[in-house]
C-alpha cells in the first residue's frame, strides 16, 4: 500500500493499482504533503490519495462511510502512534491510511489501494 | 456556464421502522440507527417510537441516584435535540396496544396506527409481584420507574417503617433508598442469602454482616405470606412464612422481573415457556419483520438478560442486521460490579465455580466485611470470581477472565502485608481485553483517546454502569498533562507565546522544536494543525508569515472549510456566504446574489447572521462563483473560519424613532476592521441603536449598545447551546475609545484562550474573570495594551480578501477541482433533488452499505 522513492525526481508520477491494473494518476508535484486529492478511478469509483510529511503516498476510498459523502480526500492528515491517518472533514472520524481501519469505530473500514511513485 | 442541477426524483418511499418501548435499550437502538446513517435525517428509514412512560428514555440503572439529588432531567439518556436532529418521531406517553402482523401495523393507545416494514420490540420488563393476599393494599409499591420513585417518596413522608420483599440487586438498592428516606428498613429474602444470583454463600455472608451493621434488618430464608392492611386499606404489616409478623407502613416488591411480552403474545409471536419473546441470533422473532431486544427478549442461548449491557449488544445486533450487515448476539456474561449501600459487590465469569474440576481461591475477613474468591481452572486460567467489600481489582480481573494469571492467584486476593496484593495495573492487560463490558470496548480502543470525555463520546465506554471508569482513567495519559494534543505538551496560549516571542512562522518548525518527543519530525494531527495554523495567521504580520491562509505550508494546516474557503455540507458540496457588513446591502448587490444563485442552481437562505447563504456548490464551481461575486464587490464572509463572522446591526438612529446612535455605521466599521481576524473560536458581534437591543448585542462575543453619551461595550456573550449574556466592560465610550478597547480585548482573548474556547467560556475560566480582563484591557495592569493595539493594527493593515487573492492566482486555483486526474469532471456524488422550488442534497445516492465496506480485490491492506 505504500511505496517511497528515494529522490523525488521532478517528473515523478503517482500511480495507483486499480482492479484493472496500474494507472497513472498525476504528477507527484500536484500533491501537497499533509493533504489529499480525489482521484476518479477507471471504474467510476473514487479514491483519496495523500502524501505524508515524509513524502510517502497512500490511497484509500474517498467515501466517508459515516455520511456517505465522497470527501475523505479533503480531510487533514495526522499520525497516531507513528501511523498516519486522515480525519474525515465531516464528523472527524479518523481512518488509518495504511489499513483503511477507522480508529474511532471498530469494524468500520474503507478500502485501501496500492500506490507507487515512479520516474 | 450556467449549471443546473439534474433533479432526480425520489423513487421509493423509505421503509418505516417502528420501535415499541423507549427504555434504555430502545434508545441505544435509535443511537445505533443514527450511527449507521439509517435515520430519516441521514436519508434512511422513517423511524417511529412509541414510549409508554411519560418521559423519554432515562438511565434506569442509576434510578436510585434520584434519592441522592439527581433530577429526572439529569437521568435522561436522550440528548436534547436528538430526535429532531435525526428526524425520529417520538410519541411520549402513548404505548402500543396492538400489532397486526398481517397488515404490518401497530396501533397505539391514543388510536394512532403506523404501518411498519420493520418492528422492534423493546418493551423491557415488569416487576414481578408475588400473588400474596393484600399485595394491592395502599402503601405497596414496585421499583422500576421514575414514577414509582416519586410515589414512594411521597408515601414515605407519612411512614416510619418500610419493608422490601426481595434481597437481590434491586431489593438491596430499594432498601438503601428507603433507609435514605429515613425509614426503619427490613429486607425479606426467600433464599438463604442475599443477592443469590450474583454472589456465592461466602459473599452473601460478608454482605449480610456489612448491611446489618448499617442498621438494616435482614430476614433470609423466609417468604412473605400476606400483606396485612388496616380498615383504611393501608399497609400495616406482613405475615412471614416462619409464622412471624413484621409491622411495616410501606412495602416495596422487588422479587424479580418478568419480560413484558404481552404484546408479542397477543399477536401470536412465539414466546418462551417462562416468558420472553423468542429471538434468534440476529434478534429476530418468529416473524422475520419483527425484532425483540433488551429485557423482553429470550435470547438464542435460552436466557432472558436482566442487565443493560447484553441489552445494548442486542440493540447493536438488531441495528446491524437492519442495516444489511451481519451481526449476532449469542449470549453475554453476567458480570456486574455494584456499589450497594456503599459496599462494593462484584461478580464476573463463572462466579459460582460451575466448571468441572475448578478450584476456588478464597480470602474472607468477616471483621472488615471483605470476601474475595477467584475461580481457577485446572490449567490455571482465571474462570471468574466474586469480590465483596473491596472490588478494586474487578476492573483488571474481569478482562483477564479466560487467561492464565501472570501471578499466583492467592497474591491477588490477600490483603497488603500478608503477601499481597500484587497490584495488577491495567497496563498489564492485553490490547484485546474488554474494559467496558456494557459497551464491549477493548483496552486498545480506549488507548486511542486522550481524555475520558473523548472515550465516552467515541466509544461509549464508561457511559453504562460506569464501573470501568476508574480503569479507563488509568489507561489514559494522565490529566496533569494540559497539553493541546498528542503532539504538543503545551496549551494553546503557551504555543501562542512561543510563536510570538520566537517568531516561528512554520508549523513544522514548531512541531520539531517544541512538540512532544515522539511527535517531532512527524505528521502532527487534526487538532494541532488548524490550531497552530490559526495562531500563525493571527500573528502573521508580527512573525513575518504570509497573511494568506493557503500559502505554502499553511495550506496543509487548514480544516477543509478554510482550505476551500467555503463551508462543507453533508453531501460534499459547499456553501458560500459573502460578507454583508452590518447586514446592509444595496439592491444591486442583492440582485447579483440572486443572479449567481440562479445561474449556478444554488439553494439560498437568509442566515441567522443577517446575510445570505448560497448552498450546493461543487468544489470546481467555487472559483467561478467567486469571480462573479468579487466582480460585484463582494468579499469572503469567513463563514468557514474560526474568525470574525458578522457584526449584526439594528437599523438605529437613522430610521428608528428610538435610536440614539448610528448603529449601522458602527457595525459596518467594526466588521470591516476585524474581518479576516483568525481567533481560537469564531467571533460574533452586534450593535444596537438603543437599550431596546434589537440587534441582540448581549448575545455576542463583543456587543455594543448605544447610549445617549456614546457606546456601552459588553463582552463574553454567547448564543448556541449554553447561552450567556455579555457582561458590561465599559460605559459611555466615544467611537475611538470603543474601537481601541475592542482591539485590546480581542487580542488579549486570542492570546490567552484555549482552542475552541468562545469568549464566554474563556471569561468564565480565566483567573479573576471579568475583573481581571477589565484590569488588563482598560487599566493596562500588565502593561500589554500597546502591544495588543500594535498587533491589531498589523492585522488591519495586512488584511486582504482571500477570495480575490485566490481567483487571481492560477497556482491556487488548481486545487479547486474534484478529481486531480480529471479536472473537468464534476463530482458524480454531488446531486440534488427539488424541494419547495429550490434544491436539496440527494442523499439517496450517498446511501448504501454504510458499514463494513470491503477492501477492493487485489489491493494490499
Ligand atoms: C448558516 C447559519 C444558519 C442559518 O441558516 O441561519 C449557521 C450555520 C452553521 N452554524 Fe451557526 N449558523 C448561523 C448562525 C448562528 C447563530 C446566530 C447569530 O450568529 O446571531 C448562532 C448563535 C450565536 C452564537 O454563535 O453565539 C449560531 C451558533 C452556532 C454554534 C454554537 C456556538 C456556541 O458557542 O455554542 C455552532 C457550533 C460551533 O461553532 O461550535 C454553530 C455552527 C454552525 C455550522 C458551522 C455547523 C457546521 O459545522 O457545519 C453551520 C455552518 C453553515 C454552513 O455550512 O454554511 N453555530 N449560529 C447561520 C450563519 C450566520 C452567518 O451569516 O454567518
Ligand atoms: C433500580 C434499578 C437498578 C438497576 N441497576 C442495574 C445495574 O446496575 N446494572 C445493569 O446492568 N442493569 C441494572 N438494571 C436493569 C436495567 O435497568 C435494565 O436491564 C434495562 O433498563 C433494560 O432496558 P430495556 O430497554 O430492555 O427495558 P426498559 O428500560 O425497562 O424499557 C422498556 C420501556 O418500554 C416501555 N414499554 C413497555 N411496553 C410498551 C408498549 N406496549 N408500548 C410502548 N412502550 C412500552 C416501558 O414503559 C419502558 O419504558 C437496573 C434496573 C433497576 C430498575
Ligand atoms: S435597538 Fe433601539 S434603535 Fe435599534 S431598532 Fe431597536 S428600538 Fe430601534
Ligand atoms: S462497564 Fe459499564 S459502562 Fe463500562
Amino acid at each position: 500500500m505504500t511505496t517511497t522513492t528515494e529522490a523525488p525526481a521532478t517528473t515523478a508520477m503517482l500511480q495507483l493499482l486499480s482492479p484493472e491494473g496500474w494507472f497513472t494518476v498525476c504528477e507527484r508535484s500536484l500533491l501537497t504533503p499533509g493533504r489529499g486529492v480525489a482521484v476518479l478511478l477507471p471504474d467510476g469509483g473514487q479514491a483519496a490519495v495523500f502524501l505524508d510529511r515524509a513524502g510517502r503516498a497512500y490511497a484509500i476510498g474517498n467515501r466517508d462511510p459515516f455520511s456517505g459523502a465522497y470527501v475523505l480526500s479533503r480531510g487533514l492528515l495526522g499520525a497516531a502512534a507513528g501511523r498516519p491517518f486522515v480525519a474525515s472533514p465531516l464528523l472527524k472520524q479518523r481512518f488509518d491510511l495504511a489499513s483503511g481501519a477507522c480508529l474511532d469505530d471498530d469494524g468500520v473500514t474503507v478500502p485501501v489501494y496500492e500506490v507507487r511513485l515512479t520516474g | 456556464m450556467p449549471v443546473s442541477p439534474t433533479p432526480t426524483p425520489r423513487t421509493a418511499v423509505p421503509p418505516t421502522i417502528v420501535v415499541v418501548g423507549h427504555g434504555m435499550v430502545g434508545q441505544r437502538f435509535l443511537e445505533a440507527l443514527a450511527e449507521r446513517g439509517l435515520t430519516p435525517a441521514a436519508g434512511g428509514a422513517r423511524v417511529v417510537v412509541l414510549c409508554e412512560e411519560p418521559r423519554p428514555a432515562y438511565d434506569r440503572v442509576h434510578l436510585t441516584s434520584y434519592f441522592s439529588g439527581t433530577s429526572p432531567e439529569e437521568l435522561s439518556l436522550v440528548e436534547e435535540d436528538f430526535m429532531e436532529k435525526h428526524g425520529i418521531e417520538l410519541y411520549v406517553g402513548d404505548p402500543a396496544e396492538a400489532v397486526d402482523r398481517e397488515g404490518r401495523t401497530v396501533t397505539s393507545r391514543s388510536g394512532l396506527t403506523f404501518g411498519y416494514d420493520t418492528l422492534v420490540l423493546a418493551t423491557g420488563s415488569f416487576p414481578f409481584v408475588p400473588p400474596v393476599p393484600g399485595k394491592d393494599a395502599t402503601g405497596c409499591f414496585v421499583y422500576r420507574t421514575i414514577e414509582d420513585l416519586l410515589a414512594i417518596e411521597e408515601y414515605a413522608k407519612t411512614a416510619k417503617t418500610g419493608a422490601v420483599v426481595g434481597g437481590g440487586l434491586l431489593g438491596l438498592e430499594a432498601a438503601g433508598a428507603l433507609r435514605g428516606l429515613g425509614l426503619d428498613t427490613h429486607v425479606v429474602e426467600f433464599a438463604p442469602r442475599l443477592m443469590p444470583v450474583q454472589v456465592d454463600e461466602g459473599g452473601g455472608a460478608a454482605l449480610l454482616r456489612t448491611i446489618e451493621k448499617m442498621g438494616l434488618s435482614v430476614h433470609t430464608g423466609v417468604g412473605t405470606q400476606e400483606v396485612t392492611a388496616g380498615p383504611d386499606g393501608a399497609v400495616t404489616g406482613m405475615a412471614l412464612s416462619d409464622g412471624s409478623a413484621l409491622a411495616t407502613d410501606l412495602v416495596v416488591f422487588s422479587a424479580g422481573v418478568r419480560p413484558r411480552d404481552q404484546l408479542a403474545r397477543d399477536c401470536g409471536l412465539e414466546v418462551g415457556p417462562r416468558g420472553g419473546i423468542v429471538v434468534d441470533e440476529e434478534c429476530r422473532t418468529s416473524d422475520p419483520a419483527v425484532f425483540a431486544i433488551g429485557e423482553c427478549a429470550l435470547a438464542s442461548d435460552g436466557r432472558v438478560y436482566g442487565l443493560v449491557a447484553p441489552g445494548y449488544e442486542m440493540a447493536l445486533t438488531a441495528a446491524g442486521v437492519i442495516a444489511g450487515g451481519q451481526a449476532s448476539f449469542t449470549g453475554a456474561d453476567m458480570s456486574t460490579k455494584l456499589k450497594l449501600l456503599g459496599v462494593d459487590v462484584a461478580s464476573f465469569g463463572d462466579a459460582h465455580g460451575a466448571a468441572e474440576g475448578c478450584l476456588d481461591v478464597v480470602y474472607a475477613d468477616s471483621r472488615s466485611g471483605v470476601y474475595k474468591k477467584l475461580v481457577i481452572g485446572q490449567d490455571g486460567t482465571l474462570l471468574g470470581g466474586v469480590l465483596v467489600g473491596d472490588a478494586d481489582q474487578y476492573g483488571t480481573l474481569r478482562p483477564m477472565t479466560g487467561t492464565v494469571l501472570p501471578v499466583a492467584p492467592e497474591q491477588l486476593v490477600l490483603p497488603a502485608g500478608a503477601g499481597g496484593p500484587v497490584t495488577l495495573g491495567p497496563s498489564s492487560l492485553p490490547n484485546e481485553a474488554v474494559i467496558c463490558s456494557c459497551h464491549n470496548v477493548t483496552k486498545g480502543a480506549i488507548c486511542e483517546h486522550a481524555t475520558v470525555p473523548e472515550v465516552k463520546k467515541c466509544t461509549k465506554a464508561g457511559t453504562g454502569c460506569g464501573s470501568c471508569l476508574k480503569v479507563i482513567g488509568q489507561l489514559l495519559p494522565q490529566p496533569e498533562d494540559a497539553g493541546l494534543c498528542g503532539c504538543f505538551a503545551h496549551t494553546r496560549s503557551e504555543l501562542y507565546e512561543i510563536v510570538r516571542t520566537l517568531g516561528v512562522s512554520s508549523y513544522a518548525e514548531l512541531l520539531d522544536s517544541h512538540g512532544r518527543e515522539g511527535a517531532r519530525g512527524g505528521d502532527g494531527c487534526e487538532v494541532c494543525k488548524p490550531t497552530v495554523g490559526s495562531i500563525i495567521a493571527s500573528l502573521a504580520p508580527a512573525v513575518g508569515a504570509s497573511g494568506y491562509v493557503l500559502d505554502g505550508e499553511q495550506a496543509a494546516l487548514q480544516d477543509t472549510n478554510d482550505h476551500f474557503l467555503a463551508n462543507l455540507q453533508r453531501n460534499g458540496s459547499y456553501s458560500i456566504v459573502p460578507r454583508i457588513p452590518g447586514g446592509e446591502i444595496t439592491p444591486e448587490k442583492l440582485i447579483v446574489i440572486g443572479e449567481v444563485a440562479r445561474d449556478f442552481g444554488l439553494y439560498t437562505k437568509i442566515t441567522g447572521g443577517q446575510r445570505i447563504d448560497l448552498f450546493g456548490a461543487r468544489v470546481d464551481q467555487l472559483p467561478l462563483i467567486w469571480t462573479r461575486l468579487v466582480d460585484a464587490g463582494f468579499e469572503s464572509g469567513h463563514a468557514y473560519g474560526k474568525s470574525l463572522r458578522t457584526v449584526k446591526s439594528c437599523v438605529g438612529q437613522t430610521w428608528c424613532r428610538y435610536g440614539v446612535q448610528d448603529s449601522v455605521k458602527m457595525a459596518i466599521d467594526l466588521e470591516l476592521r476585524y474581518r479576516g481576524l483568525r481567533s481560537p473560536h469564531k467571533l460574533k458581534s452586534a450593535v444596537s441603536g438603543c437599550a431596546r437591543e434589537c440587534a441582540e448585542a448581549r448575545g455576542k462575543d463583543f456587543g455594543i449598545i448605544a447610549t445617549a453619551g456614546g457606546w456601552n461595550l459588553y463582552v463574553g456573550g454567547n448564543g448556541g447551546a449554553t447561552p450567556r449574556h455579555a457582561d458590561l466592560l465599559a460605559q459611555d465610550l466615544s467611537d475611538a475609545e470603543l474601537v481601541r478597547l475592542i482591539d485590546r480585548f480581542l487580542m488579549f482573548y486570542i492570546r490567552t484562550a484555549d482552542r475552541l474556547e468562545r469568549t464566554s467560556a474563556w471569561l468564565d475560566r480565566i483567573e479573576g474573570g471579568l475583573d481581571h480582563v477589565r484590569d488588563v484591557v482598560v487599566h493596562d495592569s500588565l502593561g500589554l495594551c500597546d502591544e495588543l493595539e500594535r498587533l491589531m493594527a498589523g492585522h488591519v493593515e495586512g488584511y486582504r480578501d482571500e477570495w480575490a487573492e485566490t481567483i487571481n492566482d492560477p497556482e491556487r486555483l488548481r486545487r479547486f477541482v474534484t478529481f486531480v486526474n480529471a479536472p473537468d469532471a464534476p463530482d458524480p456524488s454531488v446531486r440534488f433533488v427539488p424541494e419547495r422550488d429550490q434544491i436539496k442534497p440527494d442523499l439517496d445516492i450517498l446511501a448504501g452499505p454504510v458499514l463494513a465496506v470491503r477492501t477492493l480485490e487485489g489491493s494490499a491492506s
